[in-house]
């Protein structure tokens, strides 16, 4: 196997590139089909069709130690090539064909001419909307909050 | 022994027909869909994906259907899935302290940073059954919880802060054992336990992989059995967290970690009473858990057996079950322990004809020598005469 970088590690393109795609897999489906005519509005190809299989999630001992594995989780992962000879990969959690797909097409075009078109386009209105669902979640679970504090027994008291 | 039985097909093709008809149940009321069970069954469906050992909470959902509600049968259902998909990667590991925390509870600490989350937990209800549930096809009352953040999008989304891990606090100060990494952790052969055997004595690692798929069940009585004196080792809920934490995947063919989403873990961190050796200062120890979804009782327990199970490592007699890891781990697996125990159900006509042999002769034999014995008791003694 290979050594991996940590993805604090990688270089600037490589970050760019991990932006936008934690965008395309944290996104609803829904969201994403948005810009489905947009993503196929010129020709593209199928390099590897959508096929699930599974990750081997790991864990490390006590948080911080050496790895385990954990257990699987399912997986979809899908290749395209663009009108531009670009090359689009996604891995999405779960079983959703659909997602990896228009990701993998979404990740063909970010690297091509228009970048900045589908960053603003696009990655923006993805981050804006997961930004919200996130937040909604965060504030709810903030109101379960506690403050807790000890009640004097007096026994020191005269 | 067994021997194939012809037959019978017809009687099983109207059980499984019967088995569906039961499964549905009376038809009079709507059909119970996945998307349903996925949604408000949550907290079973986690167990079926933690000890399913795949995490999608969809095919969960539909196997708890498939199963009617069985949990083993729906697990072992998820584990036969899960062995016709070709594994693509592994993920890089998790990072749980970048997890976006919708519980966060410590027994040890009153105050710290990033402060203790109740989150949603029964651990503050009254154990009394709600009948406003069973008012069929009411919503729950409004309340004002939820947080309206649609009706003012100028306002700034509150995004959760990393939050670091509760024992930390203590390996900075030297009191508890910082968790050993290796110095390339990517180079290292992982034990998985889906594609080596087990063997004895295990690895940590091996360990924590068959605990977080063992049965929720077995492992509870096991931590139960701690508690209670059965390997003592004192332990305290240093922390316990639930919530979602990001997945980044080795994949192969782009050369660095690509992001593929998030899941929902429970993580659970014990603080066990301490070692020390003439060259080591005493220090806690420590148990860990981390479970697929919501999974606070699965956590807790497997971090308590974890625990238990290092008693080879600091010199602790060994003599309680849940401190022999060939008891535990050979037996904590509830789709092996199901399946055989289910096996007595097939046919053991020849067994047990051998069976019925060997105890007629053993019957015939001790009626032989008891008779014997009968007539050589009651030629060494003389008749009684019953008045």
């Amino acid at each position: 196997m290979n050594t991996r970088t940590h993805p604090d590690t990688e270089t600037l393109e490589v970050k760019a590139r991990q932006r936008w795609m934690y965008a395309l897999a944290h996104a609803k489906l829904s969201e994403l089909e948005v810009f489905e005519p947009a993503l196929k509005a010129a020709a593209w190809q199928l390099i590897r069709p959508p096929e699930t299989g599974m990750a081997m999630l790991r864990g490390r001992m006590g948080a911080t130690g050496a790895s385990f594995n954990l257990g699987e989780m399912t997986v979809t992962r899908c290749v395209v090539r663009n009108h531009e000879n670009r090359t689009g990969y996604s891995y999405i959690a779960g079983r959703g064909k659909k997602h990896a797909e228009l990701a993998a097409l979404a990740d063909a075009h970010l690297q091509g001419e228009r970048q900045a078109f589908w960053l603003g386009e696009m990655i923006e209105s993805l981050t804006a909307q997961r930004h919200a669902r996130v937040s909604q979640q965060e504030k709810e679970a903030a109101r379960t909050q506690v403050d807790f504090f000890t009640l004097a027994r007096g026994e020191n008291d005269a | 022994m067994y021997v194939a039985v012809k037959g019978g097909e017809k009687a099983i093709r109207n059980a499984h027909r019967l088995l569906a008809r039961t499964r549905r149940g009376d038809t009079s009321l709507p059909e119970v869909s996945v998307a349903q069970i996925q949604a408000q069954m949550s907290l079973a469906v986690a167990r079926v994906m933690d000890e399913g050992a795949l995490y999608d909470t969809e095919l969960a959902a539909l196997a708890l259907k498939q199963a009617a509600g069985d949990q083993v049968e729906a697990i072992f259902l998820l584990r036969a899935y899960r062995a016709t998909l070709p594994r693509f990667c592994a993920s890089v590991p998790l990072e749980t302290e970048t997890m976006r925390v919708g519980r966060r509870v410590s027994a040890i600490y009153k105050d710290l940073p990033g402060g203790q989350r109740l989150g949603a937990t029964f651990d503050y209800s009254h154990r009394l059954l709600d009948f406003s549930l069973l008012a069929a096809g009411e919503t729950p009352e409004k309340d004002d919880f939820s947080v309206h953040s649609a009706e003012n999008p100028a306002e700034e989304p509150v995004m959760p802060m990393p939050c670091p891990h509760v024992l930390n606090l203590l390996t900075e100060e030297g009191l508890v054992k910082t968790e050993e990494t290796l110095a390339n952790p990517a180079e290292a052969e992982i034990p998985d336990i889906t594609r080596e055997p087990l063997a004895f004595p295990s690895s940590r690692a091996t360990r924590l992989q068959i605990l977080a798929r063992g049965d929720e069940g077995f492992l509870l009585a096991m931590a139960y059995s701690t508690q209670r004196g059965y390997g003592r080792n004192h332990p305290f809920a240093g922390e316990i967290r639930v919530g979602a934490v990001d997945v980044w995947l080795e994949a192969e063919e782009t050369g660095f970690p690509v992001p593929a989403g998030e899941i929902d873990l429970t993580e659970c961190e014990m603080v066990n009473q301490f070692v020390g050796s003439p060259d080591i200062a005493p220090q806690f120890t420590r148990g860990y858990g981390l479970v697929f979804g919501s999974a606070e009782r699965k956590a807790m327990a497997m971090a308590l057996v974890d625990r238990a199970l290092r008693a080879d490592e600091y010199n602790e007699e060994i003599a309680s079950p849940a401190q022999q890891e060939e008891f535990v781990l050979a037996h904590c697996d509830n789709v092996e322990a199901a399946g055989f125990t289910s096996h007595l159900k097939l046919p053991h006509y020849v067994d047990f004809q051998s069976e019925l042999g060997l105890i007629r002769k053993l019957r015939a034999e001790y009626a032989r020598k008891h008779s014997a014995r009968a007539n050589a008791t009651m030629d060494n003694q003389p008749l009684q005469v019953t008045p």
